[in-house]
């Protein structure tokens, strides 16, 4: 439990991929999910969605954003290391039930999150529609991943250099103006992209959901760090999401909490460069 | 009793303390325990009654009156071994009990108003017994039954309840597996309850002392996700018994409570308790920091918030209370404690609505002065708004100790398990059993967030029943 068993880097320094055993999860691992893990005895939990499971082989994928000491710390493991913590499958899997057409549409590493998603609804026999964004081609994720289980994939760079030149929403719009028979529509990403996803849907009345990443400690249900403002009412993305009808998120709210911890991220971040914290 | 009698009683031998103003800057344990001596002389103040009534008023049965004469002759092992028969977890008791509502309060000599120091005699013993007996000793092979393999029950949680079952059951040769989602075992014991009331070097040799009782402990298995009660049967296990916690903070629903600088106490306890935020960043779980902080709730747990975060530094600790002090439900010792080491407390008031900057980060808060009118269902005077009388008070970290609801994640999961009407586990009061063949349930799944000794009292009685069930 917890070996990884291959590491891939996606973009260099930025983004990776690794494949881990953990034959419990795996079988149990449902679109939607994560995992809470913790790497070392005076670590932090962090949550990171589960990109891909193989229950087969007991393994699952996860894809994480260097951005903090943590993934950091989890970058510096090689094939072979073990995970000492890893927990899970958590978090209420997406509802997928066989309706037609769904639009998922992730943007930077929400993409690896959003991979699961559409597997599972391409699986269910609906019709994929992949829309996906980055800054440039480079930085684009798992095109060839989602091509297998997309019945279209498109996508959008902010340069250009690949498919649409501007915001992946604004593909998202375009599609859904020439396509009456989208019955879902499913964002996964940075915060600002899932709330231009909930308002380019809007008007079209379709069911949009979005995954949302709020700071977790536990994970489980228990301490209320992930608690999101959905409807007027707080709601707690470990255990009633992370995925929530995208038109009820205070977006503007969920964007404030990610920076509460802001100064000792940073701070973590400086002394693990500086080699002082391992 | 009458007024000559009263005269002629001793009082309690008082309990040697860290000064309050040393341990406000510190995380050890406040209440420093009895020496032998002190110990001797607080069981020799035992009537030894011929109908003792202290034991009624303990949750899991433990024979006070039998292991205070022990104690008084200085048979400490004979005096752990009486506590041990019916309790698992003693030098967890000894802290955390509420023993004025309990043994102390059902003891002859309360209406002295210096009844038996239980729970510190309990606390002396369990740790004395612990400092001089290896584990080898502890499980040697007259005192073991051996453990059956095949007769196999799991235990949801690591809390209280699940270890009291475990020792109970382990006790009796059954093999228990005891599995905790979070990464270490001990359940509240660990993540709530602070190092200064209770050290986690007492819950880890609890904890070892089951291991030596060949009980398993299982982490990172989430009840209900990633371990399910279905599956458990199918691998063998002839019971489960439920003891997952309370679930989800409760919050208020109040304008600005999600700003940054409002936490909930679970979140708050469980970064300095279970995470050791308090060593960041040598460890990288962050705790915010509080200058000027005020906590929501008159419970334990509320007590536990405030003197945590005086312990990390705040200059000014204020906990607000819609009632008065005499209506606060947490311990009166704790209550003591938290008044010494300089907490001040806000009674009559309730929060009414959080303010903060434009980054959202949490700078002070309204509240609404209350008055106490008639008793509710409780029976506690009802605390009422008085209109139009509001105040603001500055600060830059709220902790709201307001309790907890059902944990959902075994119940989303597990949709056969009935609930009561309140949301939790419905188990039956004399057994545990749920709704469910041979799956038992007790703590705060089931009661709500009660005390450590009342989950405690619940798994042993499950445990009873399990055994009955098993072994006839």
């Amino acid at each position: 439990m917890g070996k990884i068993i291959q590491k891939r880097v996606l973009i260099p320094e930025r983004v990776t991929e690794m494949t881990v055993e953990a034959p419990m999860i795996a079988a149990r691992a449902k679109p939607g999910n994560f995992v809470v893990m913790r790497l070392h005895m005076k670590g932090e939990r962090i949550p990171l969605t589960i990109a891909d499971a193989d229950p087969e082989k007991g393994q699952i994928v996860i894809v994480y954003l260097i951005m903090g000491k943590t993934t950091a710390l989890l970058d510096t493991m090689k094939e072979g290391d073990v995970i000492l913590d890893l927990c899970g499958p958590l978090g209420r899997p997406t509802s997928i039930k066989k309706q037609g057409t769904v639009a998922c549409v992730g943007g930077g590493t929400g993409i690896a999150a959003l991979h699961h998603i559409a597997k599972g609804n391409f699986q269910a026999g609906n019709k994929v529609v992949s829309v996906i964004g980055a800054r440039s081609r480079d930085l684009l994720l798992f095109k060839p991943e989602l091509e297998k289980i997309s019945h279209e994939v498109l996508v959008s760079t902010d340069d250009g250099s690949l498919g649409h030149k501007g915001m992946v929403t604004e593909v998202l719009q375009e599609y859904l103006d020439r396509d009456p028979e989208v019955k879902e529509v499913i964002g996964v990403g940075p915060v600002p992209m899932m709330r231009s996803v909930a308002k380019v849907a809007q008007p079209y009345n379709i069911r949009t959901l979005v995954s949302l990443n709020s700071i977790m400690v536990d994970g489980i249900g228990m301490c209320g760090s992930c608690r999101v403002n959905v409807g007027g009412e707080i709601r707690f993305a470990c255990v009633e999401g992370p995925e929530f009808e995208a038109s009820q998120v205070d977006f503007d709210e969920l964007m404030m909490r990610l920076q509460a911890f802001r100064s000792q991220e940073k701070e973590s971040m400086e002394l693990f460069e500086k080699k002082e914290l391992s | 009793m009458p007024e000559k009698a009263k005269k002629k009683i001793r009082p309690r031998v008082s309990m040697p303390m860290l000064d309050a103003v040393e341990r406000g800057g510190m995380f050890s344990e406040v209440a420093l325990g009895y020496s032998l001596e002190q110990a001797v002389a607080e069981a020799g103040r035992c009537l030894q009654c011929k109908k003792p009534t202290c034991i009624k008023g303990c949750p899991v049965d433990v024979d006070c009156k039998s292991f205070i004469r022990l104690l008084g002759r200085k048979d400490l092992e004979g005096a752990f071994a009486k506590i041990k028969e019916t309790n698992s977890l003693p030098a967890i008791c000894g802290r955390v009990c509420p023993q004025e509502n309990q043994c102390e309060k059902t003891c002859k000599l309360r209406p002295t108003g210096q009844p038996i120091a239980i729970g510190r005699l309990e606390r002396f013993v369990a740790d004395n017994y612990y400092a001089h007996t290896s584990c080898e000793e502890e499980t040697g092979a007259e005192a073991c039954v051996p453990v059956d393999e095949n007769l196999r029950v799991a235990a949801i949680g690591s809390g209280p309840s699940s270890l009291t079952l475990a020792g109970y059951l382990a006790a009796n040769g059954v093999k228990v597996s005891v599995f905790e989602a979070l990464h270490s075992p001990g359940g509240v014991l660990l993540y709530g309850i602070p190092e200064f009331r209770l050290p986690k070097s007492v819950v880890q040799r609890e904890i070892d002392s089951l291991k030596n009782l060949q009980v398993d402990f299982l982490c990172n298995y989430v009840g209900g996700k990633s371990v399910t009660l279905p599956e458990l049967f199918q691998q063998g296990y002839k019971a489960v018994f439920l003891g997952v916690g309370a679930g989800l903070p409760r919050f208020m629903n109040l304008p600005g409570e999600n700003l940054i600088g409002i936490y909930s106490a679970n979140e708050y306890l469980t970064r300095v308790n279970l995470m050791f935020g308090y060593k960041f960043p040598e460890y990288d779980t962050p705790v915010p920091p509080g200058r000027n902080v005020v906590v929501i709730g008159g419970g334990n747990v509320a007590m536990d918030s405030a003197r945590t975060a005086l312990r990390l530094g705040a200059k000014r600790v204020r906990v607000v209370y819609r009632r008065t002090k005499g209506e606060m439900p947490a311990r009166q010792e704790e209550l003591e404690h938290a008044l010494e080491e300089g907490i001040e407390l806000e009674i009559l008031s309730s929060p009414l609505s959080f303010h903060g900057d434009d980054q959202g980060v949490l700078n002070k808060m309204v509240l609404q002065r209350m008055e106490l009118g008639r008793p509710d269902e409780s029976g506690r005077r009802k605390p009422v708004p008085i209109e139009g009388d509001t105040f603001t008070l500055d600060t830059d970290l709220v902790i709201m100790a307001v309790g907890t609801g059902a944990n959902m994640v075994l119940t989303q999961t597990t949709p056969e398990l009935e609930l009561n009407e309140r949301g939790y586990v419905w188990a039956d009061p004399e057994t545990g059993e749920t709704s469910m063949n041979m799956v038992f349930a007790g703590g705060d799944i089931v009661t709500g967030a009660a005390t450590v000794v009342e989950a405690m009292g619940a798994g042993r009685r499950s445990a009873r029943a399990i055994l009955q069930r098993l072994k006839g």
